[in-house]
């Protein structure tokens, strides 16, 4: 691409082209892990930067667990669950949105940018919306760029 | 409401008239005994002291600007559960918060307790507190802490001060409290003045026959001018931590001395755990772990997972810190751990509108949720 060209060239321009980020994402059993393998079965195009991690519900999501992922280099951590209402154990997503509301005010203190963090809500039957979710998450991160923690040698 | 009696002070020592005060208690059986900071040796620390006996409280200092634990946890176990008797407890005002953050967390009780608060003019830490008494019988120096006027302008000695987190307390009013000591702007080789703050300080103070007084103005003005002196010093040291912390590296660099010892965390008041993640096997790493992790960098600080531990602290219980600062007090390498907890804290607890200790009403923020709230963090729909 071009743009790799100009990087040769402006070798001290930032390399976004070839960062491919790493996500994380805390996934509902119930809602979104369904949407995700329904996105599979459906063979839409999956970018392979997603680990998805399967929790019975984004309640049970500890503030640690977002935490160890952003200090392990993810660049990006998504929580996704049922829609309000929708929940398996009734009120577990807006747990999560409690948590993830702080988990901001605190990482946005360290200079991790806000938008390494997203909480959405994706039904079972929404594989479409995960996808673009998903998608649109990681065009994001690759303008934003590496997540600091990646090059640090002492966490 | 808000009775205010007035204590005369015997022997214009004013540790004395609180004694005096705590006796009168005990004695007219308001109450079964005294939870009260109490010097057991003749020159070491208070230390956190239940007595039942009035000729016992000879030697309770609770005023002494020694802090060595935060007592919160111990009036906590004190009530967690039937004793069958009233005890009234002799707290400063941050730990008064503590307390009420652990009542609502369900691991202490105000059925059986009496909360007795006073004007806090700040302590020493555990390091500094026996340079101040030196070879001195500790009893004796409080009243000079004091300041005839409580409100010592001239905490600093040659070298240090009043901890940090005094410094930067502009809570030292003990709200929580049913019964407060009010130190500041009183003549206190004369008298000190003790008012309700709940019904059940309001029926225990009209049953002592002490004489009413105004809540006199002198001490408003002279609280206000401490708070605002305090407020300036919180103000800077929040700007100062946030601007070594804004980056990862800034952090790091921040708790670059830090051992994974834990003290911090076994300080602090409202760490409410029974057993806290970092001390189980989870964090009990195999060796294959560890070189794996090396081989990714091609390096490894050990021990691991010290920025890791900070951050979720922070998360679990910044909520609730009540700023007594004595993570920094415990932290053998001089941390400034206080300083980074309430930073963030005074960030995280703005977020939701909560102030740690404020009110039994309010359910820590982390406890509740509503259907329609945060919509910025993830919507309605
Ligand atoms: S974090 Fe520190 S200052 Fe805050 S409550 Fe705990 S021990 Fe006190
Ligand atoms: S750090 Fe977290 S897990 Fe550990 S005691 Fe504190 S609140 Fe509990
Ligand atoms: S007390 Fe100090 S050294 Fe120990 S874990 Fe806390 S910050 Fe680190």
């Amino acid at each position: 691409m071009d743009t790799a060209v100009a990087e040769e060239e402006t070798p001290q321009a930032p390399a976004t082209e070839a960062f491919e980020p790493t996500i994380v994402a805390f996934v509902c059993n119930w809602c979104t892990y369904t949407a995700a393998d329904l996105a599979g079965t459906s063979r839409l195009v999956q970018r392979p930067n997603v680990r998805l991690v399967r929790m019975m519900c984004t309640g049970m999501v500890d503030p640690k667990y977002v935490i160890k992922a952003l200090l392990g280099g993810a660049d990006a951590v998504l929580i996704s669950g049922c829609h309000p209402g929708d929940c398996h154990y009734i009120n577990g997503n807006y747990k999560a949105r409690r948590r993830v509301k702080l988990l901001n005010d605190i990482l946005d203190q360290f200079g991790i940018d806000r938008r390494r963090l997203k909480l959405t809500w994706v039904g079972a039957s929404e594989g479409n919306e995960f996808a673009e979710t998903v998608n649109d998450l990681i065009e994001e991160i690759r303008e934003l760029g590496p997540i600091e923690t990646r090059d640090m040698m002492v966490l | 409401m808000a009775t205010t009696a007035k204590v005369d002070v015997p022997g214009s020592d004013p540790v004395l008239g609180v004694q005096e005060f705590l006796k009168l208690l005990l004695r007219q059986g308001e109450i079964g005994g005294v939870f009260v900071q109490t010097h057991l040796n003749p020159h070491g620390m208070p230390m956190p002291t239940l007595i039942t006996d009035p000729e016992r409280l000879d030697r309770a200092d609770p005023l002494a600007p020694a802090f060595p634990m935060n007592a919160a946890r111990m009036a906590a176990r004190l009530t967690h559960g039937r004793s069958g008797d009233r005890v009234a407890a002799v707290l400063r005002p941050c730990e008064i918060r503590a307390f009420v953050e652990l009542v609502k967390l369900n691991q202490g009780s105000m059925d059986e307790i009496l909360l007795i608060g006073f004007d806090c003019l700040g302590a020493y830490s555990n390091r500094n507190y026996p340079r101040y008494i030196g070879g001195d019988d500790p009893m004796s120096l409080t009243s000079g802490f004091l300041g005839k006027t409580g409100g010592s302008e001239d905490t600093a000695q040659s070298d240090y001060d009043i901890a940090e987190a005094c410094q930067s307390c502009e809570n030292l009013e003990p709200l929580g409290a049913d019964i407060g000591i009010g130190l500041v702007g009183m003549d206190l080789g004369d008298h000190f003045v003790v008012t309700a703050h709940t019904p059940q300080g309001e029926a225990v103070l009209s049953r002592l026959g002490l004489a009413d007084v105004e809540d006199p103005s002198a001490r408003r003005a002279a609280m206000d001018a401490l708070v605002e002196k305090r407020t300036a010093y919180r103000n800077a040291m929040f700007e100062r931590t946030h601007e070594a912390t804004s980056t990862l590296a800034g952090l790091s660099e921040f708790f670059a001395r830090c051992v994974n010892c834990y003290n911090c965390r076994a300080a602090c008041p409202v760490c409410y755990c029974k057993e806290c993640v970092f001390l189980t096997d989870v964090f009990d790493h195999k060796p294959w772990q560890y070189l794996g992790w090396a081989r990714h960098k091609g390096m490894l600080k050990m021990p691991t997972d010290t920025l890791f531990f900070h951050l979720t602290r922070l998360a679990h219980m910044s909520t609730s810190c009540v700023g007594c600062g004595q993570c920094s007090n415990a932290c053998p390498n001089d941390i400034p751990v206080m300083e980074l907890f309430r930073t963030v804290g005074a960030r995280t607890q703005a977020g939701f509108d909560y102030v740690p200790g404020r009110s039994f009403d309010e359910p820590p923020p982390l406890s509740v949720f509503k259907a329609d709230e945060f919509p910025e963090v993830a919507g309605a729909d």
